[in-house]
């Protein structure tokens, strides 16, 4: 009963607007529609202002300390305060800035991470819009994002955030490869693009025991890909401070910083779909619903990713530029190569 | 026509990675140094100036403020100058209680030294677990001396007060448990591959260059330069202890900061040694000292073994009871005179590695 919850309250909202006579089916559709992805963007920002807090908890506790603990309940209302903190802070534009640059880019932060979540099935049957290149629109969307990060730290009037978005930009254009060609290996499993499919692909072995390489790559270029700490030499803040964001102050910082948590969860959210069987419960526990279940794996991956940040020092832009390009991009190209012989294996002798 | 254009950086005063006020002008090409000129003396206090208008005694909390992070064996430095220029016996309890606390003090400064090192490099939590055992000995030497950093404990002619009771007990405590928490710091920081790759063959340094450059310290000991004042020229009594003096034999980032935490692990040893030995030593902590100090005329070099390097104080007495004229050797300061050269060729990351492994404090360059 509860498995059904979100699809029910969509069904019931359907049937109400189908009650009123005089509305065409398209205009109820689409208002249908439109609540879902209003009910998709309140769960991304919800979360983004939780994974704030549970960041600071965790980084506390790995490091002997307690962390955020006056603000509210054990803390809890610390998110809230540093929000309404930074939107009274004065938003500082430098002398001789690219004013329009400089004030679009935290806008148009978050656009990329918004629209990539309509392909997301965060349950059973639960994709806003389930498309039969659901992955192709995902990967494509994700990349625009870097162009964001440069015109941020191209318009400050500063060198730092020039060294910093110039970092940028060559890290997530030399990431993209492996991102992209590891998840090639499940596609030629599945055969299609389409995000039900892959993970109706999955109901009997998730992809992470047939395509571990995959995973390892794609889990490490995803990381590199949201600047996250081993590969946080954007935001180097031993070296240049803050990188493209250093100009920035108030509300457009907060953007910043709020998407890069959003992005946080889209990969993780990819990879839960793409490796770990999306909603699909393991083990047989089929009682506890498939949305529970996505948002369980998914917050697994997201303590591994901040597990990483407090563990690892940073690495060196020359080292993060050959481990891309000589490492795992071979290694991605090789994953590939080993599926195809595997698949034509499989299918000679007729498993 | 597309054309590369040299930039200046400036790796200001005010940034995170420079331990303290330091500026370094760089020039550079994409990402790589081709020039670097460092300014210091954005923290000049005027010490040396300050001192010829102080009494002896009163000379010695301005010591504290140079390297504050080790601050006794400052203080001990500029005691035993006094001492060498009066000819004053310093008894045998006080002598002890100058080792505990001074190897104390070189603790604190190294602990720091690798957690600072590790934030640099981007390790948060490093850091913090390094301060979590210095907060532990910082809270030892305010319990023996009352400050927790600037300790001022040395007096010419022996240390202002005797050890309270149990505290020897504590201490000995601390340095049961210290190895284990360095065996921490090495899973974390030291056996991280990520770290290795930062630090291994950045910043070699031959022993030639060491020794013509006179850096001293850990910096010297990393490229395999075999001088610890404690050892070639022992001052106080540090030739009762048993102890080895850590080498490295690159002479790179990595070998320098490993050479401070092997040091810590035998300032640990020779603090157990002591506290074993001055169990059997009671007495007084101060010697037969004049109230008023009146030194002879003339002039003395004295030189110990601090955490940075070789400290070296000249005092120059005219008669009075102030001092004509006191000079600091620094380390760090002579230290950072190789930096430019060092620096050439690399990437800005690496040029915070460098510097954080020379382990400078801005007190003692700028003075």
């Amino acid at each position: 009963m509860l498995e059904n919850l979100f699809v029910g309250v969509a069904d019931w909202l359907r049937s109400l607007l189908g009650g009123i006579g005089f509305l065409p089916v398209e205009i109820a559709e689409s208002i249908v529609f439109l609540v879902k992805l209003v009910a998709i963007l309140v769960f991304i920002l919800i979360n983004a202002l939780w994974l704030v807090y549970m960041e600071r908890k965790i980084a506390a506790y790995m490091q002997a300390r307690i962390g955020p603990n006056r603000v509210g309940p054990k803390g809890l209302l610390q998110t809230t305060a540093d929000i309404g903190k930074l939107l009274c802070k004065e938003i500082v534009i430098p002398k001789n800035a690219d004013l329009v640059v400089f004030l679009l880019a935290p806008v148009l932060i978050f656009v990329p991470t918004l629209m990539v979540f309509a392909v997301i099935p965060l349950g059973k049957n639960m994709a806003a819009l389930d498309m039969n290149i659901g992955l192709f629109y995902l990967l494509a969307i994700a990349s625009v994002s870097t162009l964001f990060f440069w015109m941020a730290g191209w318009s400050s009037n500063n060198k730092y955030s020039l060294v910093g978005s110039m970092r940028v930009v060559a890290q997530m254009v030399s990431y993209e490869l492996p991102l992209v060609l590891s998840l090639l290996g499940v596609i030629m499993i599945v055969g299609s693009l389409k995000m039900s499919d892959i993970i109706a692909a999955q109901n009997s072995v998730w992809f992470i025991f047939t395509q571990p390489i995959a995973f390892l790559i794609y889990f490490i270029a995803a990381v590199a890909e949201t600047n996250r700490t081993p590969f946080c030499l954007v935001e180097g803040e031993s070296e240049i401070i803050a990188g493209p964001y250093t100009e920035y102050g108030g509300m457009a910082f907060a953007m910043f910083f709020l998407a890069e948590y959003a992005n946080i969860m889209v990969i993780c959210a990819v990879t839960t779909i793409v490796f770990l069987g999306g909603w699909h419960a393991p083990l047989g526990l089929t009682f506890i619903p498939s949305w529970v279940w996505f948002f369980l794996k998914m917050y697994a991956l997201i303590f591994v990713v901040m597990w990483f940040r407090w563990t690892f020092p940073r690495i060196r832009v020359d080292q993060l530029m050959g481990f891309g390009w000589k490492v795992l991009v071979p290694l991605s190209l090789a994953n590939i190569f080993v599926t195809g012989i595997g698949m034509y294996i499989y299918r000679a002798i007729g498993w | 026509m597309l054309k590369t254009q040299e930039y200046c950086l400036n790796f200001g005063p005010q940034h995170p990675a420079t331990h303290g006020v330091f500026q370094v002008i760089l020039t550079l090409d994409g990402e790589k140094i081709v020039k670097a000129e460092p300014v210091c003396g954005y923290l000049h206090r005027g010490i040396e100036k300050l001192a010829e208008a102080r009494t002896y005694t009163q000379v010695i909390p301005y010591t504290d403020r140079m390297d504050y992070l080790a601050a006794m064996l400052q203080n001990l430095g500029y005691v035993q100058a006094v001492e060498k220029l009066m000819g004053i016996e310093v008894p045998e309890r006080a002598e002890y209680l100058r080792i505990i606390s001074g190897e104390l003090s070189r603790l604190t400064s190294h602990v720091l030294g690798t957690g600072v090192y590790a934030l640099d490099i981007g390790g948060f939590t490093g850091f913090l677990l390094c301060f979590r055992e210095r907060e532990k000995m910082m809270d030892l030497l305010e319990e023996l001396t009352g400050s927790r950093m600037t300790l001022s404990y040395a007096r010419i002619g022996g240390v202002a007060d005797d050890a309270p009771e149990g505290w020897l007990e504590k201490v000995d405590r601390l340095m049961d448990e210290m190895p284990g928490y360095i065996e921490e710091y090495n899973g974390l920081i030291t056996g991280n591959e990520i770290f290795q790759a930062r630090t291994k063959f950045v910043g070699e340094l031959t022993p030639e260059t060491a020794v013509n450059y006179s850096l001293s310290g850990p910096v010297l000991r990393a490229s395999g330069v075999n001088y610890d004042l404690r050892k070639n020229m022992p001052y106080g009594i540090y030739d009762r202890f048993d102890f080895e003096v850590p080498l490295g034999t690159n002479g790179d980032c990595f070998d320098r900061f490993y050479c401070r935490v092997r040091e810590m692990e035998q300032s640990v040893r020779i603090i157990k040694q002591a506290i074993e030995q001055i169990k059997e030593v009671d007495g007084p902590v101060m010697g037969k000292v004049p109230k008023v100090l009146k030194p002879p005329k003339g002039e003395v070099y004295h030189e110990i073994e601090s955490s940075k390097g070789i400290i070296g104080y000249y005092v120059a007495s005219d008669g009075s009871n102030k001092p004509y004229r006191v000079h600091v050797r620094r380390p760090s300061f002579v230290n950072l005179g190789y930096l430019d050269e060092m620096v050439r060729g690399v990437l800005i990351a690496d040029l915070v590695a460098i510097l954080g492994s020379i382990d400078i404090v801005l007190g003692e360059v700028d003075c």
